[in-house]
């Protein structure tokens, strides 16, 4: 391997890169676009829930337990209704998620110290959403039925909740880290795995085959330049994510830049690669999003996760190199960790670097069919 | 005309079909998706990695941790014998909870005196979480009532209490594949359509060959419809086997009219060729126009609904959910899967997105047009 080569290759490659400046900005537009989605836009907490108030007893007590779920935040009535059909029109329209039904015998078997009845129906069709509706629902009915007996008992059991890392349970937290790793692997989606594919498609490849750099060097060469796109909207994300969306960053800077480093080596080999075995730029842009982007998105537990999913699933993520990549960013900013509890994430990363980069050297045929 | 769209039409297949790798990709993306949407996508809270840190040991104790267990929720998979082992499974992320049971746990019950318990979840996935927390409440305040009975020490103010009867509607099992699969169908339509479409068109003009067309006598509106239908070809077949495969295969309830899905998939579509169209029209070369698709496609779907709702966003957001062609679509096709109703409640959203559709293909076309002169 020669470096001048390697020079002469990265340098035609910044060229090309810089006539087209509209795929460069939008290559830095993408991450920034990005975290302000999940920043701002998008949050699995649910709050403000519309609900449809059915009360047959019309009493103090039933328009207190309703003002209950109000209060709690969580709930907002957008209807009262007269009737379960309306209940149906409700929820079928999608205009409430949860319809609270208060028979006309509430505030008398509350009074009379029997069990009093309520009737909650909830769309499943968005079961997370569905699921935490259910556990408020119990938590607020559980409460008011305490208070309105004028019973302050102390529970038998007293359970204390603590969350760690992540306080205030904000879904931002926990998301924006890992939405590093998406980023650049959809950086690498879009932008390595065209570059090989393009210069076949174009005929410039012939071109480049009859000069005297090797193929270590013209792959070196390729990924040198987005490299460098990748590594600062690395900076960019990391920037945001902290000064603009507060996530705390307790782990080291140093650390940070070594493993995004090996993650975006591997990650951009392997679109060299895709590029490399797909030659035309239609197939080897689809065969990235099935590749790198979606398994990073799905399958890295950067959003969902890896325990709650099937056994078969949960082996395959094991080949994820974005799975690895989103536990040391998780470790690094929410936790705090340090080099120790991260051995096994660094291994594994330069391991499939280099085996990717290998793979595609091998593959790459420098010649004319 | 309608022999040379047709003569278009047949170029544009055998164009995107003579890769055989190209064949595969019809298939195996829509496949791929689906199952990773189907299998790896589930916000379900189940088999929570637990570690029981017990320092009482004795029958109550262990009593409390086998209901955890028993309700399927946790999974106790260790049981550290020191706080320092502890945080070091927590860090390690080997465990997302932990139960801590303090000494004198099971004096404090039989004395009838309130009896501590510590539970520490890891917050960094805030949704499973706030679930697990939620879960293991429930559970020790199960645990606690039934054992207050047993010692009778409550015998003397009969509680009662409001008995809350929950159901959920549509789907009742609270499966959230049930929810991911028909709104899968939506974004792979959208995906795929819009880089068929758009890397197509641009690659004619990278490569040279959109000249060769221009002298054909085929005019604007064939070409671009020639352009059009064998991806919206593509937009049906994935449709389909997305449809039967989420029927067939994961077991999804599809109780609505199935004709209903079909036509509007058809209004869907002029949305997301139009859009395509237009993408078309601005890059210059392919590897613009996938990037433009991406710039468009992520927040098309992550402001759709897809998998975050709308109302939790902000509201300024909200209100750019709404010329998002994705979000009515979703609506109507989980209404159509789930939900099982029809045209009477679904038309608003069929209205909406047909003047959507057809202002981005005439805008788009109108765009198209002068391009190409």
């Amino acid at each position: 391997m020669k470096l001048l080569r390697v020079k002469a290759v990265v340098k035609k490659e910044f060229i090309q890169i810089g006539r087209d400046p509209l795929s460069l900005a939008m290559a830095f537009l993408m991450p920034a676009l990005l975290l302000f989605l999940f920043g701002y836009a998008i949050t699995l907490d649910v709050n403000n829930l519309a609900t449809v108030v059915y009360d047959m007893d019309k009493s103090s007590a039933s328009r207190e337990l309703v003002a209950e779920f109000v209060e709690s935040g969580y709930f907002t009535v957008v209807g009262s209704v007269a009737g379960y059909r309306d209940i149906d029109d409700y929820l079928d329209s999608g205009s409430a998620q949860v319809g609270i039904v208060l028979f006309g015998d509430f505030s008398e078997d509350l009074h009379t110290g029997r069990d009093a009845h309520v009737q909650v129906v909830v769309d499943g069709s968005d079961s997370n959403t569905a699921t935490i509706a259910l556990g408020y629902i119990a938590a607020i009915t559980e409460r008011y039925s305490q208070r309105i007996k004028g019973i302050s008992i102390t529970p038998l059991i007293d359970s204390r909740a603590r969350v760690w890392y992540n306080a205030e349970l904000a879904s931002k937290n926990y998301i924006i880290p890992g939405l590093i790793a998406v980023i650049m692997a959809v950086i690498a989606a879009l932008l390595t795995s065209l570059t090989i594919a393009r210069e076949w498609e174009r005929g410039t490849m012939e071109q480049l085959i009859s000069t005297p750099v090797k193929t270590p060097e013209l792959i070196t060469g390729k990924l040198i330049p987005y490299f460098f796109i990748g590594f600062i909207d690395v900076v960019l994300s990391v920037l945001m994510a902290v000064f603009i969306f507060d996530v705390p960053l307790r782990g080291n800077l140093f650390l940070l830049a070594v493993f995004s480093s090996l993650f975006l080596f591997g990650g951009l080999s392997l679109g060299i690669l895709i590029s490399i075995a797909a030659k035309s730029q239609l197939v080897a842009s689809q065969i990235a999003m099935v590749a790198t982007f979606l398994p990073a998105f799905l399958l890295s537990g950067f959003m969902y996760t890896i325990s709650n999913m099937p056994k078969p699933i949960q082996v395959v993520t094991h080949i994820i190199p974005a799975r690895y990549f989103v536990t040391v960013l998780k470790g690094l900013f929410l936790k705090g960790v340090t080099l120790r509890f991260l051995t096994v994430e660094a291994l594994l990363l330069a391991v499939f670097g280099v085996a990717v980069f290998a793979l595609a050297n091998k593959k790459f045929k420098k010649r004319v069919v | 005309m309608l022999e040379r769209i047709k003569q278009m039409v047949i170029k544009e297949f055998i164009q995107v079909l003579r890769d055989k790798r190209m064949k595969a990709i019809v298939f195996v993306t829509p496949i791929m998706q689906l199952l990773l949407f189907g299998y790896a996508v589930t916000t379900d809270v189940n088999n929570i990695s637990t570690a029981l840190y017990d320092l009482d040991k004795s029958y109550e104790s262990r009593e409390l941790a086998r209901r955890l267990e028993a309700s399927g929720y946790f999974t106790i998979t260790s049981a550290p014998g020191s706080p320092e082992a502890v945080r070091e499974l927590l860090d390690r992320g080997k465990v997302i909870a932990a139960l801590q049971i303090n000494r004198g746990f099971s004096s404090d019950i039989k004395k009838g005196s309130t009896a501590e318990v510590q539970i520490i979840v890891d917050g960094t996935d805030s949704n499973t979480a706030t679930v697990a927390m939620d879960y293991a409440g429930r559970i020790i305040a199960q645990y606690a009532r039934e054992i207050g009975t047993q010692i009778g020490r409550q015998k003397s103010t009969p509680l009662a209490r409001i008995d809350v009867r929950t159901r959920a509607w549509y789907n009742p099992d609270l499966r959230s594949r049930n929810y991911n699969v028909p709104g899968v169908i939506a974004i792979i339509i959208m995906l795929t359509c819009l880089l068929l479409t758009s890397m197509a068109v641009v690659r004619e003009r990278e490569i040279g060959t959109m000249e060769q067309l221009m002298v054909t006598p085929l005019k604007p509106l064939e070409l671009m419809l020639g352009k059009t239908i064998p991806f919206a070809a593509i937009g049906f077949f994935d449709m389909f086997l997305v449809t039967a495969v989420g029927v067939f295969w994961f077991d999804i309830p599809i109780k609505g009219f199935l004709p209903l899905l079909v036509g509007s998939t058809a209004i869907y579509l002029l949305s997301v060729l139009g859009i395509g169209l237009f993408i078309s029209t601005i890059a210059k070369t392919q590897q613009q126009a996938l990037m433009a698709t991406f710039l468009f496609y992520l927040p098309a779907v992550l402001l759709s609904g897809f998998m975050f709702p709308i109302a939790n966003m902000p509201v300024l957001i909200q209100y750019m959910t709404y010329v998002n062609p994705l979000r009515y679509f979703l609506v109507i096709i989980r209404g159509v899967f789930l939900k099982g109703i029809g045209l009477d409640i679904l038309w608003p959203q069929m209205v909406t997105l047909f003047i959507l559709g057809a202002a981005v293909i005439i805008l788009s076309s109108l765009r198209f047009r002068k391009r190409l002169g």
